[in-house]
């Protein structure tokens, strides 16, 4: 294996040099996939769809939500974004078909009827076929464009360029920015040990500094669109995740207090030591203690007047910038405005998003790094606030309409943790509630 | 290898197209060889049961256990076959045999009162009581004409679920 991945790594050379060669239907089928095929499988989800959203208890939000929460809030959207809005699932699509036995409404109950599982068969086979969750993950292949005798030699010169040229180049400039960074931080961080309020004005420039030598290295093209966002208590942002370059684009303009996953290696290093000044919170997504920690220090930070302000990726994991799965709701039941961010990437020059699961987040930078630029926006988008009688869940379910719509993502009813574990048995219970009920009410009709 | 690049030639292909009598056409059988690569995450050649278990949609299901120890390392082309039971294009028949065999467990030709009931006992969980489940079924399959001692053999299921025909198809997402 050593040597395809060695392969993979270095960028799309080898294996899009044999591309061409007698396999061009498969390819090819890569890329006119996005328009008409995505309509069909988000089709294809009715009942787990259902069954999820009730699961999460908020089936209000899931069945009805382009009629409440989202005309309201999204409206300022649409005039924008109404493209973007042929690509979004509608959601009355995938309405639950129902299970076997009550589509005959009337009559009582025939041995077909038990006999005939084939919706609970259709149901796992078109899972196993393919589901919206493993989607979200997927991560896309590069579309290599050396496909004639003219591009091809072309193709070989960009390759040149990027590996033997920009890429050393790109390393000085992030190792000038090391050390630019450095050799300021660690006298700020302790020579200015009194004047607390200065010292973390410096450092907070210094990181967004840092930050921006981060984007450099990629040559990162990032359109900010919407107000900056300021320093004021009681004020959460909220942004989708597709890896974790986005906290540093976010992080470039302005000092962000972001909530994260403890990483090991030279991020988790960071982690502990530059950003904690910054104000990042950090925990184990394993340690069930470490929950309520970082509860807790949410809300003191929240409530800090001179606190950075705070970002959470509320989906909790990397998704491929093609969906959004469920947000978490701590971010929503603090009890203060939610600024939502939305990040959209564009897939022109490279893919953005980390799939931690295949390679390392050093991997992954060095594939940003030897490509030719990173383009993406990033909308900040009008801060939402709970309304009167409105649940956390719901008020996280309005606000992943307003980004998915504004950054035309899919939404899927799925939790991200479910890639670390195992959906929990309820779903299926409610399932096997329905069915049983059904049969019940069958037989009582008689 | 177990990445989507490692390639199909057009004789594999065929050869699995042989396999499931042409009921996919040589796309969708590139697709699903797609998929099956997703799903194969160690590329070991088959997709073990924790690896279907990852798809939220499938684990979730309450027959997933059932279906489980009928697709549990399955290669490629069993695992072509196994979907080709939901192609538009299989018969009634076909269907009707893959019903009959995910009732029939343990394989011997024919489907007991008890088969049926552990099936039942999958579908309906804990809303259902053990007697609650025989009661139905003794009803149900008596007004059929059958009793609870007798075996179902695939004509009988071919007389009760053939007609009208079955509504079983998943469509293979083709690129």
């Amino acid at each position: 294996m050593p040597k395809g991945e060695t392969k993979k790594q270095m960028g799309g050379w080898p294996r899009c040099f044999v591309l061409r060669d007698g396999n061009s239907t498969y390819k090819c089928g890569h890329t006119d996939k996005n328009s008409p095929q995505d309509h069909k499988e988000i089709n294809k989800i009715p009942q787990k769809l259902e069954e999820d959203a009730a699961e999460q208890q908020q089936p209000k939000e899931m069945s009805g939500s382009s009629s409440s929460g989202r005309s309201s809030d999204a409206a300022k959207l649409k005039s924008s974004s109404s493209e973007l809005d042929l690509d979004r699932p509608n959601i009355e699509d995938y309405l639950p078909s129902g299970v076997s036995i009550q589509q005959e409404p009337h009559g009582k109950l025939h041995l077909r009827d038990l006999l005939d599982i084939s919706p609970t068969l259709t149901e796992a086979a078109g899972a196993i076929v393919d589901d919206s969750f493993t989607r979200c993950f997927k991560s896309n292949p590069p579309e290599p464009w050396n496909w004639n005798v003219y591009l091809f030699p072309l193709w070989c010169f960009g390759v040149v360029i990027r590996y033997f040229v920009l890429f050393p180049l790109r390393v000085l400039v992030l190792a000038i920015g090391w050390i630019i960074f450095l050799s300021s931080f660690i006298p700020v961080h302790f020579l200015l040990k009194g004047h607390d309020k200065l010292r973390r004005k410096l450092e907070r420039v210094l990181v967004e500094l840092m930050c921006s030598f981060f984007v450099a290295s990629w040559t990162g093209v990032v359109k900010y669109h919407g107000p900056r966002p300021s320093m004021r208590p009681k004020q959460v942002f909220v942004a989708n995740h597709t890896s974790m370059i986005d906290f540093i684009i976010l992080e470039q303009m302005t000092a962000f207090a972001v909530i994260m996953q403890k990483h090991p290696g030279w991020v988790g290093l960071l982690q502990s030591t530059i950003l904690e000044s910054v104000g990042c919170i950090w925990f184990n997504r394993n340690e069930s203690k470490d929950r309520e920690v970082v509860a807790k220090k949410l809300r003191d930070h929240v409530l800090g007047n001179d606190s950075n302000p705070l970002l959470i990726f509320p989906e909790g994991t990397c998704v491929n910038n093609h969906y959004t799965v469920m947000f978490k709701k701590g971010a929503f039941e603090l009890g203060c405005s939610v600024c939502p961010v939305a990040i959209k990437y564009n897939k022109i020059f490279v893919d953005a998003f980390w799939n931690s699961r295949k390679q390392s987040f050093t991997m992954h930078l060095l594939q940003l790094m030897t490509s030719w630029a990173v383009v993406c926006d990033v909308w900040y988008l009008e801060p939402q606030n709970l309304k009167p009688g409105e649940t956390p869940i719901e008020f996280a379910e309005r606000v992943r309409d307003i980004i998915s719509a504004r950054a035309g993502l899919k939404k899927v009813p799925w939790d991200g943790y479910l890639k670390h574990s195992r959906p929990s048995p309820k779903h299926r219970e409610r399932k096997q509630q329905s069915f049983a009920e059904s049969v019940l009410w069958h037989l009582e009709e008689k | 290898m177990g990445s989507a690049s490692s390639v199909l030639t057009q004789y594999d292909i065929e050869e699995v197209q042989e396999h499931c009598n042409k009921i996919f056409s040589q796309q969708e059988i590139v697709s699903l060889y797609q998929r099956f690569c997703q799903l194969d995450r160690s590329a070991k050649g088959f997709i073990s049961a924790d690896e279907f278990l990852s798809v939220p949609e499938f684990a979730m299901n309450p027959l997933s256990q059932r279906l489980l120890k009928m697709v549990d390392g399955l290669n490629f082309k069993d695992f072509v076959a196994f979907l080709s039971a939901f192609s538009a294009k299989a018969s009634a028949q076909q269907k009707i045999e893959f019903i009959f065999k995910v009732y029939d467990s343990d394989g011997n030709g024919k489907v007991s009162f008890n088969d049926i009931l552990e099936v039942l006992r999958d579908l309906s969980g804990s809303f259902m009581s053990d007697e609650q489940r025989v009661n139905v079924l003794s009803q149900v399959l008596q007004e059929a004409g059958y009793t609870r001692e007798s075996y179902l053999m695939l004509d009988d299921f071919i007389k009760v679920l053939g007609n009208p025909s079955l509504k079983m198809e998943v469509e293979v997402p083709v690129d």
